[in-house]
C-alpha cells in the first residue's frame, strides 16, 4: 500500500539554532530542511535569522546570504536568479516555487523551506532530478518529422503558433510533479505533470509530423491516465501554467482518433 | 541492486496502448448515472418498506425494470471502473493489486447480475 508515514531514518529533528543578529530592526526567522548524505543523522531543521532590511526581496537572496555570511555548509541550487533556469525549485511556505521569484514579504511568520516533497535528496533543498528528466526525454521533446528537410525551415504560422502558448514557457523546475499526489504515489509509472505537458506541446505543435506515435506512446493507465485532474500541478506553477489542461488536451485528442 | 538507466526505467515495459475506453466508458457512465438515478429513487423510495406485493408490482412495471436495469449496468460497470482506479492509485505491489483487480471483477460482475435476474424475474411474472 502507499507509504503515509516516514521512514525511521527519514523523521526530521530540530537542528542547530543560529543566534539572532544583534541590533537587527527587521529579524526574519528562516526554519530550513538539512541532509547531509555523508552522515548517519536524520534529516533536521535548522534555524537562521537575517536581517530583511539588509537582504534582497526575494527567498533566493536570504538562502544566498546564510550560505554567504552564516552558514556555508547550506546547499541548494540556482543559477540565473530570475525565473528561468528552474533551478531553484524548492517547497516554501508548504507550496513549491522558484526561491528567486518568491518574495520574502509573501510569507507570513517563519520562512519554511523543504527541498521538492517526494523526491530523493542528494543534500539539503538539492532534489535528485534523474528519474525526472528522463520522463521528459521519453516524450521525445522534440520535432519529429517524416517529410523531407525542407532547405530554409519548418514554416508555421503566426496562429498555428499561438497554439503553443502556455506550453513552451515550463522551465522545467519541476514544482508542478512534486506537488502532485499522484505522482507521490505513482512516478514510478506516471509521467507527471511537467513531463505531459512538454508531451503536449509538441503535440500542438503544426509542424510536428508524429502526433499519432506520440500518442501511442501515452495511452497507458499509468504514464497519462493518473491524472485525476487535482489540479495541485496549476496551482503551484511558479510560471503560472496550466498542465492539468494540457493533458486534458492529450486525453481528448486519444478521444478523438477513436471516434 | 541495478544498474538500469533513468530512460529504462522510465520506458519500462512499453505503452500498454489502453485507457482512452476506460477513461471515456467512465465519464459515459457518470452522466448516463445523473438521469438515471431519478427513476430507480423515486421506484425504490416509493416501494421502501411498503411491503413485498407493492414491491414486487413497482418493479413488474416493463418502464420500471427496463430503467432499474440500465440503473444496474451503468451503475455497476462505474462502481467497478472507479474502484480499478483507487487499485492503480494506492495499491503499489502488483500481486496485491492483481487480486484485488480479480475480485473488483467479479464481485461489481455478480452483484450486477443478481440485480438484473432479480427484476427479470419480477418483470417476467415469475416472483410469486
Amino acid at each position: 500500500m502507499v507509504q503515509l508515514t516516514l521512514p525511521k531514518n527519514s523523521k526530521i529533528r530540530v537542528g542547530k539554532i543560529w543566534d539572532k543578529p544583534e541590533n537587527s530592526r527587521s529579524p526574519r526567522q528562516f526554519q530550513i530542511y538539512r541532509w547531509d548524505p555523508e552522515g548517519d543523522d536524520n534529516p533536521r531543521i535548522d534555524t537562521y535569522w537575517i536581517d530583511e532590511n539588509d537582504c534582497g526581496p526575494m527567498v533566493l537572496d536570504a538562502l544566498i546570504k546564510i550560505k554567504n555570511e552564516i552558514d556555508p555548509t547550506l546547499t541548494f541550487r540556482r543559477s540565473c536568479r530570475e525565473g528561468i533556469c528552474g533551478s531553484c525549485a524548492m517547497n516554501i511556505d508548504g507550496g513549491n516555487s522558484l526561491a528567486c521569484i518568491k518574495g520574502i514579504s509573501e510569507v507570513k511568520g517563519a520562512v519554511k523551506i523543504y527541498p521538492l516533497p517526494h523526491m530523493s535528496v542528494i543534500k539539503d533543498l538539492v532534489p535528485d532530478l534523474t528519474h525526472f528528466y528522463a520522463q521528459h526525454a521519453s516524450v521525445m521533446p522534440w520535432l519529429e518529422t517524416r517529410s523531407n528537410t525542407p532547405q530554409d525551415e519548418w514554416r508555421q504560422s503566426a496562429d498555428d503558433r499561438r497554439h503553443l502558448d502556455g506550453l513552451y514557457e515550463c522551465v522545467m523546475c519541476a514544482c508542478c510533479s512534486a506537488s502532485c499526489p499522484s505522482y507521490w504515489w505513482n512516478s514510478d509509472r506516471y509521467l507527471g505533470p511537467a513531463a505531459l505537458l512538454h508531451a503536449y506541446r509538441w503535440l500542438a505543435d503544426s509542424r510536428d509530423e508524429a502526433a499519432g506515435e506520440r500518442l501511442d506512446d501515452l495511452e497507458d493507465p499509468f504514464r497519462l491516465y493518473r491524472c485525476h485532474t487535482i489540479l495541485n500541478c496549476a496551482d503551484t506553477c511558479p510560471k503560472g501554467l496550466n498542465p492539468a489542461k494540457a493533458i486534458a488536451e492529450i486525453k481528448k485528442k486519444l478521444v478523438e482518433r477513436t471516434m | 541492486m541495478t544498474y538500469r538507466t533513468g530512460y529504462s526505467r522510465v520506458a519500462g515495459l512499453g505503452s500498454a496502448r489502453e485507457g482512452v475506453r476506460h477513461w471515456w466508458l467512465q465519464r459515459l457512465t457518470s452522466v448516463a448515472l445523473i438521469p438515471l438515478s431519478i427513476p430507480f429513487v423515486l421506484i425504490f423510495g416509493a416501494s421502501l418498506g411498503q411491503g413485498r406485493d407493492i414491491a414486487i408490482q413497482a418493479f413488474g412495471h416493463p418502464l420500471a425494470a427496463v430503467a432499474t436495469i440500465l440503473f444496474l449496468v451503468a451503475g455497476f460497470h462505474h462502481l467497478q471502473q472507479g474502484l480499478q482506479v483507487v487499485i492503480e492509485d494506492y495499491v503499489l505491489a502488483r500481486r496485491t493489486a492483481t487480486i484485488l483487480h480479480i475480485i473488483n471483477l467479479m464481485l461489481c460482475w455478480a452483484f450486477a447480475i443478481v440485480g438484473i435476474f432479480a427484476v427479470a424475474r419480477i418483470s417476467f411474472g415469475l416472483a410469486g
